[in-house]
């Protein structure tokens, strides 16, 4: 058992205003306990409601270290449930995706399940005739769990504890917001595939990563400079090749990662991207522009592209970038292992161009080939294992934090600021401390 | 190239190409695309393309001298510890041949080592050959990886 499970006093040690003990991302029981205190009682992205777009469509998912499935059932609503027979616990849903055809049968011993769980009917029901089974938790069928759709996105909370799903995500949610209003139509639909990276780091520094804006100068100087070098020649009003446009913005300079501010908000939600960002300066797409106007008129679409939100972190398991509609979700394995999955969106009602830009960011940014991503991840094993040293235990995550700052931090800062990770910390720590008994 | 290509000539180019890698000759696989060359692996079976559809590689020229740049950049961290290839293929066989291309179809074996760690990848790469006048050229390389749907590790050389 972890020391920091029967002792809350050293767990609330672990993470204090400006540094954190190296522990939250070594220890194998801080990841228990993460799992059962963090990513069980609060809303975890499983998919997006185009995913399953009929009736009887699924969608499977492993979150917060167990398997659940997305089903659609006839008369169109969803349904989030533990991908678990009740008889003896085999995974109904094998595939990863597709239709069930109106039921869920377990490939073992053919119990059937309706899209909301309940069971259908066994084999030889007979044999249960004067057995305790109907009072019994088989009988019940599959488990559903808790979920919440936002604009198509679709959250679960594997807890019967912990809060409800608008005051956890709060006015963070306006970032779903942009993304899903930059369709003519108001609508985003999932395709283009998914990559899926491993990483052999904890979460966190993943999630971390996603608003620190003091590395991408630093970290992707090989990949985004190398392409800056490359392009140097071309006259500056020669339109740029799109893996110019998305690469260089990665090497801007401090001024501009610091101007481009972070948000912050409660419960470890935020982003980068609050003035501008690298997403700003790409080439206008005047066919998308017009559709806008004409979808919501000039001024509204005008605000609406506006936004140029970098990377908005919702705490703990989804990450979006509404301004090149990519989201990449994370799926902790364990404590030094992290599945990446990262999704394109197409914006619907608009021109292929967009979604053409889309798979390539994420091909540039997200794949387990890209130049950008084998930066980062060095980065995060390179913590994984210098961490190990002896001697300085603590993390340091003091850049720009004034006294009192955890009372009141919902608010915009500057970019480099890591208030943002403040913030993650300050809802990690309150989630591993809350010992109340759950599920 | 003037005359009639080999089927020997052909087999050995692509013997040549994934030697090239191995060794690091970079700049000389690089000279192997034809202009308008497309370095190409698929995320998924039967993708439609590379456009509309996430690759792991999808890559004209312009992109692979980014990557093959950053190789020896001082700062390329995640190469601090260099990478290192091999190529073990089959036999390549000639798929189909018209007056302009010709398309060799070669099963392959392909390790990526980093320190301790070895990758091991099963593929089948597609050359789509130019037979147009001068040195044989590649318009596209197509990978098709056997393990494309599982979460990879970082890739950093070239399959």
């Amino acid at each position: 058992m972890s020391k920091y499970l029967s002792d809350p006093a050293l767990l609330r040690a672990l993470v204090q205003p400006d540094r954190v003990h190296r522990d939250v991302y070594l220890d194998p029981g801080i990841f228990e306990l993460e799992m059962q205190r963090l990513w069980r009682r609060t809303w975890v992205y499983v998919g997006h409601e185009s995913q399953v777009p009929g009736s009887g469509d699924f969608h499977t998912a492993d979150i917060a270290g167990q398997p659940v499935v997305m089903v659609r059932d006839a008369d169109g609503a969803l349904h989030v449930l533990l991908n678990r027979c009740a008889h003896k616990g085999s995974k109904v849903v094998g595939a990863k995706s597709g239709n069930c055809k109106g039921h869920l049968r377990c490939p073992y011993h053919g119990w059937i399940y309706r899209p909301d769980g309940s069971l259908r009917s066994v084999p030889l029901k007979g044999g249960y005739d004067g057995t305790r089974f109907q009072q019994s938790e088989a009988a019940k069928g599959m488990t559903r769990v808790a979920h919440a759709e936002y604009r198509g996105f679709v959250f679960a909370k594997l807890s019967t504890t912990g809060p409800a799903f608008e005051e956890y995500f709060g006015d963070s949610l306006s970032s779903i917001d942009n993304m899903v209003d930059r369709s003519p139509k108001g609508r985003l639909e999932v395709t283009g595939g998914v990559l899926r990276y491993m990483h052999h780091c904890n979460w966190k520094l993943f999630v971390e990563n996603l608003n620190d804006a003091m590395h991408p100068m630093v970290a992707h100087e090989s990949s985004a400079g190398t392409a800056r070098d490359l392009w140097k020649d071309h006259p500056a009003d020669e339109p740029k090749p799109m893996v110019i446009e998305q690469f260089v913005p990665f090497v801007s300079n401090y001024a501009f990662f610091d101007g481009m501010g972070v948000q912050v908000y409660d419960n470890g939600h935020s982003y980068t991207g609050v003035n501008f960002s690298i997403h700003s300066n790409y080439a206008g797409i005047p066919e998308y522009e017009r559709s806008m106007v004409d979808a919501y008129g000039a001024e509204r679409a005008h605000a609406i592209l506006g936004e140029a939100r970098h990377n908005t972190v919702y705490y703990p398991s989804l990450t979006i970038k509404g301004a090149i509609q990519t989201i990449r979700v994370v799926r902790p394995i364990a404590v030094d292992r992290t599945l990446i999955e990262s999704y394109t969106l197409r914006l619907v009602g608009a021109p292929d161009s967009l979604l053409e830009r889309s798979v390539m960011y994420t091909r540039l940014i997200n794949a387990p080939t890209s130049v950008v991503g084998h930066d980062d991840l060095h980065c995060y094993r390179a913590i994984q294992e210098g961490l190990a040293a002896q001697g300085n235990e603590w993390v340091s995550l003091h850049r720009n934090c004034v006294d009192g700052e955890a009372e009141a931090s919902v608010g915009r800062y500057n970019g480099t600021n890591e208030i943002a990770m403040r913030g993650q910390f300050r809802a990690w720590a309150r989630a591993l401390s809350a010992d109340e008994v759950g599920v | 190239m003037s005359g009639v290509v080999s089927d020997h000539e052909l087999v050995e180019f692509v013997y040549h190409e994934a030697r090239l890698i191995d060794e690091k000759r970079f700049a000389e696989w690089l000279d192997l695309f034809t202009e308008d060359g497309l370095y190409y692996m698929p995320l998924t079976r039967d993708q439609p393309d590379g456009r509309l559809h996430t690759s792991l590689y999808y890559e004209d020229r312009l992109l692979l001298k980014v990557r093959i740049e950053r190789l020896s950049h001082p700062n390329a961290f995640s190469q601090s510890e260099p990478s290192w290839c091999q190529h073990v293929l089959q036999a390549p066989r000639i798929e189909s041949r018209s007056e302009s291309l010709v398309v060799l179809r070669t099963p392959y074996v392909y390790a990526e080592s980093q320190g301790d760690r070895q990758d091991i990848y099963l593929a089948v790469a597609w050359h789509h050959l130019c037979l147009r006048e001068g040195p044989l050229k590649m318009k596209m390389k197509k990978i098709d990886l056997l393990n494309r749907g599982a979460a990879l590790p970082s890739i950093q050389l070239f399959l």
